[in-house]
């Protein structure tokens, strides 16, 4: 980081400004791409952590990993510090083929999930331990010091033990510690998951912020799907050791590959789909018609109804899936109304904004409109 | 109102001094009869006069310093002081023994399955569950002539043949490390069982070398116990009697076997005073540079000894 990139945000950015500049000197700053080919990791006889990954992450992207615990994510960004070693396949960090590097010779740091900070230093002994192993001298470590302080905004504690820290201070250290040494590559394994949800939304904002204003390549562990769509470009979905799909949030979101992945970004309208056609398919909710440019070469699967796209009473717009429902339970969530259905014997949920609406009331019979575009069908 | 508050508050100061009296008092009257008393009659021996049969006598002298420093009546000899460098020696020497032999030791059972580390830890210190004196004892027979060890040793060019092994400073220092071995282990296996392996992990994500890593993450955070197994080593190492007494032979004698001989074969009990206070200071001078050292070097961790 130059001390002008390590500037404290201080606003908007207008051309001309110091901010605009950062950004220039950021562009020529080194953030890397990975490239991951054919990773195969199996711990012991049985547990296969990775099977067979392929992978590119693009410079400068805020990347996440996102699973459900031993789907292999962390196994995943371990191979990445070298702190694990594949069983097969490549790993290329910009234009070095890094397989077998050990991992201090990787330009590539590693906020751990347990934050992993030395008792026996200080807060600024902490941040200057990479600096120190990598050989800077004394005078420019302290600047840095300094600067990074500046930055993540922990001045007046350069000085403390890190066992006199709360959980929140203890996260922005790990961050800095790694930080500080200007990685091609920075890897954060579920960094906010030890921070309560006040807290950790604030740091989710925060982290991706830093991100952007460094341009830096970020990889981010996590079994949270909020936290993956709120803060990444691209998630990759994994499962058993195997990438189930890779994509914006939107795209993960709106049209996961199969029914895994539906699942996992918490998808709970997934119906058996039991014929179809070109433009319809039966399920237990009855025959429903899709939209044509939709289509997937697959007619088996799921279909997918996102509770947010239903409309629920009044009139059932032309072109519409028109579906009779009955209200069997009712959330009021504050700024949204989740409505658990039973249409044709089978649970459909709904959520509506609370707009100020008439509520329906529990045993209500309601007429529910479903947009085709909005039906997507899913694989097994 | 104030008043009442006032009468609790001096009946609670009565309860709380009479609960001092009873917890502490025991304890505090031990430590006076049992160490205060005899430490102070111990001290005024020391500067008395040895009488006819040994025994202390007035008038009080620094005679038996004098004596102990090595000016007898035929001139000065330097053989107390060959006792007193024989012993740091043996001390400095037995303990870094012990150092290098427990650190890998007590690594390798954090290592190990959490439910194989108690019998392992068991393993270390049963031995020490045995009468040193037997144990000592067993040294001598592996050591002496015509064993295996000594004929290895004899094969090797170490010994002259049929010497034996025994009586040496060497069989003293083998004698020293394997019976403090365990006083080692048991703390440095605390400060190894303490430490997260993902700090290891973190020195490597954070360029440095294994060999790095190890200086700048692992040791510092082991240097509390290897501190306070220095002191349960090196203290009693300083003042030991059986093991040299068994091991040593003439020319292997340490400061506790001078200090013992004064009280039994030879009879000068002032003199055998003046080298337990020899002996106590330099166990003090040694604690506290062991206090600045770990000050020093634990990064602002108070090392308690």
């Amino acid at each position: 980081m130059t001390p002008s990139t390590m500037a404290p945000d201080t606003g908007t950015r207008e051309p001309g400004t110091a901010q605009a500049r950062d950004i220039d000197r950021r562009d020529v700053r080194q953030a890397s791409s990975i490239d991951l080919r054919g990773l195969h990791k199996r711990f012991g006889k049985t547990t296969i952590a990775l099977d067979g990954v392929d992978l590119t992450i693009e410079a400068g992207e805020f990347f996440t990993l996102l699973g459900p615990s031993g789907c292999g994510k962390t196994t995943l960004l371990r191979i990445l510090a070298g702190l694990e070693e594949p069983d097969a396949g490549s790993l290329r960090i910009g234009d070095r083929d890094i397989t077998d590097t050990p991992p201090h010779k990787r330009s590539v740091n590693t906020v751990f999930q347990s934050y992993a900070l030395f008792p026996h230093l200080s807060v600024r002994d902490n941040l200057a331990f990479g600096l120190r192993m990598q050989g800077i001298p004394l005078e420019q470590r302290k600047a840095k010091v300094a600067e990074i302080a500046d930055f993540i905004q922990l001045g007046d504690l350069v000085e403390r033990r890190v066992d006199r820290l709360s959980g929140g201070q203890r996260q922005r250290i790990a961050l800095a510690r790694a930080l500080i040494c200007e990685p091609n590559v920075l890897l954060l394994d579920e960094p906010l998951s030890a921070l309560d949800a006040g807290l950790r939304g604030q740091l989710q904002v925060e982290l991706q912020r830093i991100q952007k204003r460094l341009g830096m390549t970020f990889v981010f562990v996590t079994h949270d799907q909020d936290e993956a769509m709120v803060m990444s470009d691209r998630i990759a979905v994994l499962d058993s050791g195997i990438i189930q799909q890779v994509g914006t949030p939107s795209e993960v979101y709106e049209h996961p590959v199969n029914a895994f992945v539906a699942r996992f970004m918490g998808h709970d309208n997934l119906f058996a789909i039991q014929r179809s056609a070109d433009n319809w398919v039966d399920t237990d909710l009855g025959r429903l018609q899709l939209d044509p440019a939709q289509q997937r070469s697959e007619q088996q699967g799921w279909l997918l109804i996102r509770p947010e796209t239903l409309e629920l009473g009044g009139d059932v717009p032309a072109g519409y899936n028109r579906l009779e429902g009955i209200v069997k339970e009712r959330l009021y969530r504050g700024s949204r109304i989740e409505y658990r259905l039973e249409v044709n014997g089978v649970t459909l949920m709904a959520v509506a904004s609370n707009l100020g609406q008439r509520l329906h009331a529990v045993d209500d019979r309601v007429t529910i409109s479903v947009c085709p575009e909005d039906l997507v069908r899913v694989a097994a | 109102m104030a008043e009442t508050s006032m009468a609790l508050r001096s009946r609670a100061l009565v309860a709380e001094s009479r609960h001092l009296l009873f917890t502490v008092a025991p304890g505090a009257i031990w430590i006076f009869v049992f160490l205060v008393l005899p430490s102070a009659y111990l001290m005024g021996v020391a500067f008395m006069t040895t009488g006819p049969y040994g025994l202390p006598e007035m008038p009080l002298s620094l005679d038996s310093f004098r004596r102990l420093a090595g000016f007898g009546f035929l001139g000065w000899s330097p053989g107390n002081l060959y006792t007193l460098l024989r012993s740091l020696w043996q001390t400095l020497v037995s303990t870094a023994l012990v150092v290098v032999i427990a650190y890998p030791i007590a690594y390798y059972i954090t290592t190990c399955r959490e439910k194989w580390r108690p019998i392992m830890l068991l393993v270390v210190v049963v031995p020490s569950w045995t009468n040193q004196v037997i144990r000592t004892f067993g040294w001598m027979n592996l050591l002496a002539p015509g064993t295996p060890l000594a004929g290895l040793a004899e094969s090797v060019g170490l010994i002259n043949p049929n010497m034996g092994l025994y009586p040496s400073n060497f069989a003293v220092t083998l004698g020293l490390v394997y019976n403090f071995l365990p006083f080692m282990v048991l703390p440095l296996y605390a400060a190894f069982e303490k430490l997260d392996t993902a700090q290891v992990q973190a020195a490597q994500d954070l360029y440095a070398s294994p060999v790095r890593a190890f200086w700048h993450a692992v040791f510092p955070q082991t240097l509390p116990g290897l501190l306070a197994g220095t002191v349960l080593v090196a203290i009693p190492a300083f003042g030991m009697y059986v093991i040299p007494e068994l091991l040593g032979g003439g020319k292997g004698m340490m400061l506790g076997n001078l200090v013992a001989n004064q009280f039994a074969g030879s009879a000068n009990w002032p003199l055998g005073a003046a080298g337990a206070i020899l002996m106590l200071i330099a166990t003090f001078i040694g604690l506290f540079a062991m206090r600045r050292v770990g000050k020093r070097l634990g990064g602002g961790e108070e090392v308690v000894i």
